[in-house]
């Protein structure tokens, strides 16, 4: 007689392995567009933590229901019952706790995550100010903002003055008096824009740089970041503003 | 000549003026089941104007330019979409239409609290269905989306959006009048002898919805009134320049909105409470700590709006306190969860059309809920915010979690309101096109977000195409799948099996009559039940310590424990 393998050991060898695909799995995804800004690759480690979060949990869900429909299946003919267990205190806890903590843990290190790519800079900093021009008039909202005298060799952000309008945007390059529907910007360097809008509420994204702010009529808003990669990125607005799109 | 009546034919007390037979339906009744089939069917009906809108939407999407309507066709087409499918199918028939048909044999009750009342409810919302449809034929339709957001909204057509502002009010005040009544039923209605932690779970449900309905939706009324405002007095609300603030706007319509997520999926919580348990034959697992969780859910709900504004510049420590609400949400409804899980662990499982939607709906709902926790999470949502990414989020919950389990609840009770079972074939056909349809429809569109698709859109870049063809494909499949729907609901209606009283050998108060029950409900004295889930051998009656965990299973089969 062999004596069989004790059901604690087999869930635990399942959890296990559960754990580890999905890490694995968390690890080894591609689902988003090329990283060209600095703080894209922060962006995707998130992701990949989320992912791998995500993964464990649904993956080991769609396992006990799937099993629990094969084992526990009843034959049209058997009308019998299961056994009345209406509850378990210390399981309840326990399936209250897991899941408190790991929100937890994810919310803390999402902030952290937040906090690197910039979005904690307090509102009306007096260094924002001092990178666009008509500061002292009016207030400005943060996007995200990463400290910009931070860039690594103290280089000085690249102002753009942005409108957002029915239905493109057009991008004034203050230092150099030009004014453009496209945005051009140096590589390694950081760039401070900073969003109007006159008509409607509109949504300046670049996927690439993992970058989104509102554009909201009646708030300039700042937002900056430092492009990494060379080459033509789409700016999308992703705000509904009327029957156009912006490219 | 003479007509001669058979006792039981003959009308009891004299001509009625209320219309009998298939007429009362039509009719201003005040019976409760009567009610609650007019907010089904016409919720149905809703449904299907709704998906043929969604079909439009899709044929647009097979192609990258805007081909198949004009761009401005195209925005009324996805607004009327959101409004039908929102306030006039998943609202009025999660709340209004099972609610009514079952919350009153919950608690013991032959009607509702006010009787009249509820029919006004209802019968606020065919014309306001009418009006917001109508707004496309009489002007424009809306065209600023669901969410409406001001100043877009005060720039387009402005009959249309005063069209679609008065018809969201006369549904919101249908849903507050539902509201009141469900949580004046459930509190004061009781049967005597009736113990609030004795009731179904969905009565907790609907109590906990209905108290966020109250809560909520009257400050979506008075946003929508100061909108009207703004766009016909042209007065300064939300209009920045007239020194108005557009996100103030959204901080209220939100804080209506968000509630309203839970609105649509709480008592879709509810009633898989009530279906599982007789499907599995086992009580429901946790039946106290499923009451703190609805409890918890609801206060939770009314403390997350702004995650739908982590991009409008919104304070960071704001931005902060809503990541960690929203993501704390997670816990009670993951509790519920498990709770379900529980439930159908060693039960004895029916694997029929009601139950496959039941389990389809957590599968669904726990991967919209994983990308809901995910979007909480501010960086991660920075990118996919107002993306297709968002679309499959609620799309996953709102289609894949309230909607499969209102066709679970359908195979479940149709027995009850007809007296006929539906065909179990044509149920699971119809089961795995939706199954199939959906996830193909909606799970490529996360990664239409992820790689840059914003929503709201008719023209894209191609590089999106094939994705979207797969998405449209599936949309093909899950209006393909009502068809097996209809034909089984019509065609059983008359050659159905019978089905008995009870055939499911349920043990909640609507089984213990007859099907269809009568106007009273229950001939005599209704039923006093004590353990609506009382299913199953008691543990006690086995030893545990000398059978292995295979024999307990099985020992149920010969002996058959139930009361
Ligand atoms: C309970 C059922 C739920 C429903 C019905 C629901 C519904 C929705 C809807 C309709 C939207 C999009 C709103 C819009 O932009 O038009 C949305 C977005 C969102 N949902 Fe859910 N959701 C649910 C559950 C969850 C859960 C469990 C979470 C997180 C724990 C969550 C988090 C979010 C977040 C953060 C957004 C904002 C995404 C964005 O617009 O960028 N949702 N949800
Ligand atoms: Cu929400």
């Amino acid at each position: 007689m062999v004596m069989p393998i004790p059901p604690a050991i087999l869930t635990l060898l399942l959890g296990m392995g559960l754990v580890l695909s999905g890490l694995w799995v968390g690890q080894n995804v591609s689902l988003l567009p090329l990283d060209a800004s600095s703080n894209a690759p922060v962006y995707d480690e998130l992701f990949k933590v989320l992912f791998s979060i995500g993964t464990i949990l649904f993956i080991g869900i769609i396992g006990l229901i799937v099993y629990s429909l094969v084992r526990f299946r009843r034959r049209p003919s058997d009308l019998s019952d299961g056994v009345a267990i209406e509850g378990n205190l210390p399981l309840e806890i326990l399936w209250t706790a897991i899941p408190a903590i790991v929100v937890l843990f994810v919310g803390i290190y999402s902030y952290d995550i937040y906090e690197r790519m910039g979005g904690m800079t307090p509102l009306n900093d007096h260094s924002l100010h001092a990178a666009h021009a008509d500061a002292s008039d009016s207030r400005t909202w943060a996007g995200i903002s990463p400290a910009m005298a931070e860039s690594d060799d103290g280089m000085a952000a690249v102002p753009v003055d942005v409108t957002a309008m029915q239905f493109a945007f057009i991008f004034h390059y203050p230092d150099a008096g030009i004014t453009s529907g496209e945005l051009h910007v140096p590589l390694g360097q950081p760039v401070a824009l900073t969003l109007k809008a006159n008509d409607v509420i509109h949504a300046f994204w670049v996927p690439q740089f993992r970058l989104k702010q509102d554009v909201i009529p009646g708030q300039p808003t700042l937002l900056s970041f430092t492009p990494t990669r060379t080459g033509r990125f789409p700016i999308v607005c992703a705000e509904l503003c009327g029957p156009a799109v912006t490219s | 000549m003479t007509i001669s009546l058979t006792p039981e034919t003959a009308p009891a007390h004299g001509p009625s003026l209320q219309p009998q037979g298939w007429l009362r339906y039509l009719s201003f009744s005040t019976d409760h089941k009567v009610i609650g089939l007019q907010y089904l069917v016409c919720g149905f009906l809703f449904y299907l104007i709704g998906g043929a809108l969604a079909g439009a939407i899709r044929t647009e999407l097979l192609t990258p330019i805007s081909d198949f309507l004009p761009r401005q066709t195209y925005n009324e087409v996805l607004t009327l979409h959101g409004t039908v499918m929102i306030f006039l199918w998943i609202v009025p028939v999660v709340n209004g239409g099972f609610g009514n048909y079952l919350i009153p044999f919950y608690v013991g009750a032959r009607d509702m609290a006010f009787p009249r009342l509820n029919a006004v409810a209802f019968w606020l919302i065919p014309p306001a269905g009418l009006l917001l449809i109508s707004s496309y034929f009489i002007a424009s339709a809306p065209e600023s989306g669901w969410t409406a957001y001001p100043p877009l909204s005060l720039t387009t057509p402005a009959t249309g959006q005063i069209i679609w502002i008065l018809s969201v009010l006369l549904l919101g005040g249908s849903s507050i009048f539902g509201g009141i009544n469900f949580i004046a039923t459930i509190l004061k209605l009781r049967r005597p002898g009736l113990k609030l932690m004795q009731l179904p779970m969905y009565c907790w449900a609907m109590l906990g919805t209905s108290i966020l309905v109250v809560l909520s939706t009257p400050v979506l009324a008075g946003t929508l009134v100061l909108l009207s405002f703004d766009i016909i007095a042209h007065t300064g609300f939300f209009n920045p320049a007239l020194g108005g603030n557009a996100v103030v706007y959204q901080h209220l319509f939100w804080f209506y909105s968000h509630p309203a997520v839970y609105i649509m999926v709480l008592p879709a919580f509810g009633l898989v409470s009530e279906i599982l348990p007789v499907h599995a034959r086992k009580p429901l697992f946790g039946y106290t700590t499923m009451v703190y969780s609805i409890m918890g859910i609801v206060f939770l709900g009314l403390i997350v709006w702004a995650h739908h504004m982590f991009t409008s510049g919104t304070p960071p420590w704001m931005r902060l306190f809503f990541t960690i609400a929203t993501s704390f949400i997670a816990v009670p409804t993951g509790i519920k969860f498990f709770n379900w899980l529980a439930t159908l662990w060693g039960g004895r499982i029916a694997l029929n059309s009601a139950m496959l939607f039941s389990c389809a709906f957590i599968i669904n709902f726990v991967f919209g809920g994983i990308t809901g926790v995910a979007l909480a999470q501010v960086p991660f949502d920075i990118h996919v915010h107002d993306t297709y990414f968002v679309v499959a989020h609620f799309h996953y919950i709102v289609y894949g979690g309230t909607v499969f389990v209102i066709f679970a609840s359908i195979y479940h009770w149709y027995p009850k309101v007809t007296g006929r079972m539906l065909n179990e074939p044509l149920g699971r056909l119809h089961w795995l096109l939706t199954f199939v349809g959906f996830n193909l429809c909606f799970a490529p569109q996360h990664w239409l977000g992820l790689n840059g698709m914003p929503r709201r859109v008719a023209e894209y870049d191609p590089q999106f195409q094939l994705i979207n063809q797969f998405s449209s494909v599936g949309a093909l499949l899950m209006a393909i799948s009502t068809l097996p729907f209809l034909i089984n609901v019509v065609m059983s209606a008359f050659n159905g099996e019978p089905a008995g009283d009870n055939p499911w050998r349920a043990l909640t108060p609507e089984w213990l009559t007859s099907s269809p029950p009568p106007v009273e409900n229950w001939k005599g004295e209704p039923p006093l039940v004590h353990e609506p889930y009382g299913y199953g051998i008691k543990p006690g009656d086995i030893s545990l310590t000398d059978t292995s965990g295979r024999d307990l299973w099985r020992l149920g089969a010969g002996s058959d424990s139930r009361s």
